[in-house]
């Protein structure tokens, strides 16, 4: 591996930026020699952690009996809250809202009681459940239908965007429709479950290996549990098995467990989670309630919206405030809202706290508005394509988003127009018809959607990173900073960085994991901003030693600075050319410091969240994609056939990379609209909570014919990291695209006069619950476009996470 | 009686191993992690759905060493006793080459977080020794066992058409032949026996030590496949023990036709059983498809399927529509009884102390006569049913209905019959119109619970759908009846 020769006389670096490259851990990962935590050799004496969960969704803990837990063979020792030496609460957003380990109250099933600690992880599982807890139970309040914005419990602050007269909008609009959409969650399901691996040193010093996305917050989380400065706590994370935001602050809680268990018995903990008690403990994607009410035209033109989101919190703020903003920032995706309200509500509930999943409620914010898209389709009799172009955002005054800032950068209606005709949508849309037209049973449905996705933490100081880069005397180069590796490829992205900026050969680079160490006071790898912000820092690093090195070598050949230039692996002072290794060599010898830091903060962003008023995100993200679908009238089973993706990544810094984005948010966030049902019972209890009840898309649930394309032509107008663009999330909503064509093939029954009101997930169930019920209605009423009271034919089932009520009627004002 | 072990012997990569403590629900995933340091084999759900733990067992079929893919989280080390087990960690050849699946995932970015790919890698790498070009039907079915969270899968069927097309030959062909050597050298017909009370383990000779040593100790928990008893031990740390491992009797294997029947052993795995009922009940053949994962029907057996009496085992409602018989046998005897009768409530067969399944018989149905099954499920793929409809329908001359026999699983605590249905049709002629007839008579046959998987309100409409699509299907309409991935084979 490191006996690359560097070429003196390439033209081109290998593994510079916009260049594809497989991930760097692409080898270990098919050899099998990739190390995740749980792969990592045990130091002698380690033990091994597992929890005690609550069986109970709300109560009060009368007694908790743990003797039989004690004296299970190969248990050492059994922690409950009160063992915690410090702070004993782990909420992320300082709401002091989420302790550790529930103290006397139990706030949902599946809480973590206590922690049993043992010579063997399967003693420590099996002692777990040995506990015998009485509970003085309480009513569980499990849904959020029927609460009230204004009387009922919130986890954290609202948030209200306004713009223009909202009232006035409406009533003046020549029609107008109300409605109200389900949004199920949506469990991470990442491959590797939450981990951490804590290994006492001396003093009060802890090292932490936790599979995390926020080191720096577990490190913090470590030491006030602890009751230590941050100093004696060391966070480190090489790889993740898929984090998906399921490893924002998820991780927290066990990472802070296993530190206190290691110090108190001074021996090496690790806490691994079995899956059910990962999916069942930890939280998932918030399920949202969406109530419309939209004025528009009879081109199918807004003229005003009034939203309200509410979501299910679960017991604890957690991310859910944040969560909650943002999908009030995409409640309007890609379009203009000439006046707009749009409230949200993070209704407090006994269920595990919802967290940040990939798009962080942007997602439900979306899928919210494009419900709002298609009503008014239906209404007005258009393809929901046409009505989607005639309100996108255009220039002045049509540039305005709710937040009051301004869409500077949109690329959508080129997007869409490439895809509409790339994809071949007009055409399609009359073949699928007349598909429908000859078969009874299976329908066809297609739908073109489009995204636009605000990029930059909501929380403007979040928008910090910092690097660390040494040049060794041999040339070669450690680059370590602040983003952690969940597969999504970023640090490969950030070491073809800071080769471009050497202008050596990407295997000059070492990349190094992720360390609080190294990189201090970082912030999550989350809303898709690590390459963006660890990229430029680790660039401002390789630059300050650039810059030395120049210094030096204009200096110790007396040319002018401008005649020192850095060409592929070597560089050329004056007349000659220097091999950037013995360069490195020179300054060495002549005490010139090789390594640096670098730091970069995001410029132009600025929130004011008590107005509603900013500019929240430096540039937006923009993507389309087209899908069809089957279904099957009689079973509700359907397929994709087939989805077309035009996506916007700017310049890309690894088009490989970014495909494997694209593609797989699609079939994530296809999951997540399709077949990922999470079904609680009335206790409260998560019955969706393994495998084999959850399910996640397939290969053969990919859609049949896959065409994705990013956008070549695109390129970020602000001077992102070489003009690239964010590419987490994004992709996550050309998903969008399945529901909607799922929608329209319900809407063949009814010869597309009734809008199906399609809820998600659209399980097979829900399917042939929409098709029956647009079946009743186009008997019952000759199925005109607004008529018909949208009752949802699902029936009622006992289950709190099924309670599907039905949207109210909608009115027409004409 | 054959001779006696007191230890399991087989090989895991290229080592011989000899075990002789082995608990008999250590776990293959905790020997190869806890007590071999083989960690490339990772554990995503411990339940046999997510495919992260696939390793492959060659066992000799003949003289040829046939690779299957299976969850090495809920095998059992002893029920690979006499076989060859191959993790990641083998692959790469001697050289440290990469194999040729690897190198395609590596070139077709196949991998993002890494934590599923080996298991991908073994699949595949299973896949490729059956030595025919797949196509993609055939890759998109190996890999139903087989979860990715982060690729979308388009990345790893690419790498997987590559790797398939590459003719470089990989480890496991080119040891096959000194490997089959070393297996059949492992073959000594003794009787493994360790451990006591709930330690203990028996591996039997054959069937008739079998039976003799159930007779002599009836509490002994019968695990083929273990892939339903895998995820007590893991999810609800049930004892196993004592337990008799019978994945690895041949005699339980056999699967022929005689006299208009099709006896199926209880041990034949769902792989296999597709095999042979391929030629003679393709709809059973083209179900099994729709059961677990390939990993899951490599390992479970039809005989555990009936046995378990699950009321969502899926090979059972067509089985009892087809009217088989199911053979049980308790020492030298045996009784034969209606496999529909083996159902006597949920969670209750009619198995005595003692007694095993040793096989069923399925009459083919006779020429004419209507066999079809339909299985829905939340995802189409590896997932647990939520209706299953069978129905086999006799006409006589005329185009009346002779006589039908409708089965159902996830309808009932037992798979069940659907004799209201059944009587409804009697006699009538084969017509949409009698279909209609037909349906409130599923309201007399079944009141379906409501779970996690599906409402009781789906169930009957689509219970009562299936059989529309019974009859439509059999109308010779031209329009499409369901959405295929893949044109039926």
């Amino acid at each position: 591996m490191n006996t690359h020769t560097p070429n003196l006389h390439a033209e081109r670096i290998q593994g510079g930026v916009h260049e594809s490259r497989p991930h760097d851990s692409a080898h270990k990962h098919v050899a099998g020699t990739a190390v995740y935590i749980d792969d990592m050799l045990e130091p002698r004496g380690t033990l091994h952690g597992a929890l005690g969960l609550a069986t109970v969704a709300h109560g009060r803990i009368l007694s908790l009996d743990l003797g039989a837990v004690q004296k299970h063979p190969g248990v050492v020792d059994v922690l409950t809250i009160e063992d915690i030496p410090g702070e004993k609460d782990i909420s992320p957003t300082a709401r002091h809202d989420e302790p550790i380990l529930a103290e006397k109250g139990v706030l949902f099933h599946g809480q973590p009681l206590f922690l049993v600690v043992a010579e063997t992880r399967d003693a420590a599982r099996r002692a777990a459940r040995l506990a015998k807890a009485d509970y003085e139970e309480r009513p569980a309040l499990l849904d959020i239908a029927g609460l009230d914005p204004e009387n009922d419990r919130f986890v954290a602050p609202p948030l209200t965007l306004k713009r223009g007269d909202v009232a006035a909008a409406l009533e003046s609009a020549p029609h107008r429709l109300s409605g109200q959409m389900r949004i199920g969650g949506q469990d991470h399901f990442y491959l590797e479950g939450q981990i951490a691996f804590a290994i006492p040193g001396e003093d009060g010093d802890v090292l932490v290996h936790s599979s995390t996305q926020h080191p720096s917050e577990v490190q913090h989380m470590v030491a006030h549990a602890l009751g230590v400065p941050s100093h004696a706590v060391t966070v480190e994370v090489r790889r993740m098995g898929g984090g998906f935001g399921g490893k924002e602050t998820q991780g927290n809680q066990f990472a802070v467990l296993a530190a206190v268990a290691a110090k108190r018995l001074n021996r090496p903990v690790k806490i691994r989670l079995d899956r059910d008690d990962d999916m069942t403990a930890t939280g998932k994607r918030h399920d949202f309630l969406v109530s419309y009410d939209v004025g528009f035209d009879a081109d199918g033109v807004i003229g005003g919206v009034d939203l309200l989101y509410a979501a299910r919190c679960g017991y604890s703020s957690d991310l859910s405030g944040p969560v909650t903003d943002r999908a009030l920032f995409h409640c309007d995706n890609s379009y203009f809202y000439p006046a707009v309200r749009a409230r949200s509500a993070p209704f407090f509930t006994n269920t595990v706290s919802n967290t940040a999943f990939r798009g962080f409620g942007g997602p439900q914010g979306m899928v919210g508005c494009e419900r709002i898209i298609e009503e008014i389709a239906f209404a007005c009799q258009l393809d929901p394509l046409d009505v989607r172009k005639r309100n996108f955002y255009g220039g002045s005054p049509r540039d305005l988003t709710p937040y009051h800032q301004n869409v500077e950068d949109s690329v959508i209606l080129r997007l869409v127009e490439e895809l509409e005709a790339s994809s071949d949508y007009r055409r399609r849309r009359r073949t699928t018809r007349a598909f429908n037209a000859n078969s009874p049973v299976i329908k066809r449905g297609l739908a073109l959607t489009p995204v636009k996705f605000g990029i930059s933490f909501t929380a403007t100081h979040y928008n910090q990173a910092g690097a660390l880069v040494h040049v060794y005397t041999d040339g070669s180069v450690h680059l370590n900073h602040g983003g952690t590796e969940m597969g999504q490829g970023l640090y490969l992205k950030v070491a073809q960085v800071v080769a471009e900026e050497f202008q050596i050969d990407l295997t000059q680079v070492k990349i190094t994991p992720t360390t609080t160490g190294k990189v201090p006071n970082t912030s999550a790898t989350a809303a898709s901003s690590g390459a963006d912000l660890n990229g430029m820092a680790a660039k401002e690093a390789a630059r300050a030693i650039k810059g030395r090195l120049a210094d030096f070598a204009a200096e110790r050949y007396a040319v002018p600075i401008e005649q020192v230039v850095f060409l592929p692996n070597r560089v050329r002072v004056g007349n000659q050319e220097i091999a950037f290794s013995d360069l490195v060599k020179q300054a060495y010898m002549a005490r010139v410091p090789l390594s640096a830091t670098g730091f970069y903060k995001t410029p132009k962003i600025h929130w004011d969240r008590d107005k509603g008023q900013g500019k929240p995100f430096y540039y937006f993200a923009y993507g389309a994609a087209c899908s069809e679908v089957s279904i099957d009238t009689l079973t509700g089973e359907y397929m994709v056939e087939r989805a077309d993706i035009l996506h916007d990544v700017g310049r890309s810094l690894n088009p490989a990379l970014d495909l494997g984005q694209v593609e797989g948010g699609f079939v994530q966030g296809m999951g997540w609209l399709t077949t990922e049902e999470l079904v609680w019972d009335e206790a409260g209890r998560l019955r969706t909570h393994a495998p084999s009840t959850y399910k996640i898309p397939l290969a053969s649930d990919r859609p049949k014919i896959f065409n994705v394309k990013l956008a070549d032509w695109s390129e970020n107008q602000e001077p992102a990291i070489h003009r690239s663009k964010a590419v987490g999330e994004p992709p996550f909503m050309l998903a969008i695209s399945v529901l909607h064509a799922l929608s329209d093939a319900v809407a063949s029954v009814a010869d597309h006069k009734i809008c199906p009101r399609l809820d998600a997930p659209a399980t097979p169930e829900r399917i042939l619950w929409a098709v029956e019920r647009l079946r009743a209605e186009a008997r019952g009423a000759g199925g005109t476009g607004l008529a018909g009271g949208a009752h949802d034919h699902m029936p009622a089932v006992e289950t709190a996470g099924r309670s599907d009520a039905g949207p109210p009627g909608l009115t027409t004002l004409e | 009686m054959p001779e006696t072990r007191n230890h399991i012997r087989f090989i895991l990569n290229g080592e011989d191993i000899t075990l002789n403590r082995v608990r008999p629900d250590e776990t293959l995933l905790d020997f190869l992690r806890l007590r071999r340091g083989l960690v490339g084999t990772k554990e995503g759900c411990a339940e046999g759905d997510c495919g992260a733990c696939t390793v492959l067992a060659g066992r000799l079929e003949g003289e040829r060493v046939t690779y299957r893919g299976l969850n090495a989280c809920i095998a059992f080390t002893a029920s690979l006793d006499g076989a060859h087990v191959v993790t990641v960690e083998h692959l790469r050849g001697a050289d440290g080459g990469l194999h040729p699946v690897q190198r395609a995932l590596v070139q077709h970015h196949g991998s993002q977080c890494g934590f599923c790919t080996p298991g991908f890698v073994m699949t595949l790498a299973g896949l490729r020794l059956e030595g025919e070009t797949a196509d993609d039907a055939r890759i998109e079915k190996a890999l139903q066992g087989n979860l990715c969270r982060c690729t979308g899968y388009e990345s790893i069927v690419r790498a997987a058409r590559a790797a398939l097309a590459d003719p470089e030959p990989d480890t496991l062909a080119e040891e096959a032949q000194a490997i089959a050597a070393r297996l059949r050298a492992l073959q000594d017909g003794a009787r493994v026996e360790m451990g006591e009370g709930p330690d203990r383990l028996v591996i039997p000779a054959g069937v008739d030590d079998l039976a003799a040593m159930l007779e002599a100790e009836p509490e002994a928990r019968i695990v083929a496949g273990a892939t339903d008893v895998g995820l007590w031990v893991t999810k609800a740390f049930r004892a196993i023990g004592p337990a008799v491992f019978i994945g690895h009797l041949r005699e339980l294997k056999r699967a022929e036709v005689a006299e208009g029947k099709l006896r199926i052993g209880a041990g034949v795995s769902y792989t296999e059983a597709q095999a042979a009922l391929a030629p003679h009940l393709p709809a059973l053949a083209e179900l099994i498809d729709r059961i677990g994962g390939e990993q899951i029907r490599n390992g479970g057996t039809v005989g555990g399927n009936i046995a378990n009496g699950s009321p969502i085992g899926d090979m059972t409602p067509g089985l009892i529509a087809l009217d088989a018989t199911l053979t049980l046998r308790k020492g030298a005897s045996r009784r034969t009884i209606p496999l529909e009768n083996f159902f006597i409530a949920y969670g209750r067969q009619d198995r005595q102390p003692g007694e095993f399944v040793e096989w069923v018989d399925v009459p083919l149905p006779e020429p004419g006569a209507l066999f079809a099954l339909h299985k829905i499920s939340k995802r189409r793929d590896e997932d647990i049913t939520a209706v299953l409809g069978a129905f086999h329908v006799q006409f006589d001359g005329t185009g009346r209905v002779a006589a039908a026999r409708i089965a159902y699983g996830g309808m009932a605590g037992t798979p069940k019959r659907a004799a209201a249905v059944e009587a409804a049709l009697q006699g009538r002629s084969w017509t949409m119109e009698t279909v209609e007839d037909a349906l409130p008579a599923f309201e007399r046959d079944f009141s379906p619970l409501t779970d996690m998987r599906a409402s009781t309100a789906y169930r009957m409409l689509v219970a009562k759908n299936l059989l529309r699509r019974t009859f439509l299907e059999s109308s010779g309409t031209k329009a499409p009846l369901r959405v295929r991935r893949h044109e039926a084979a």
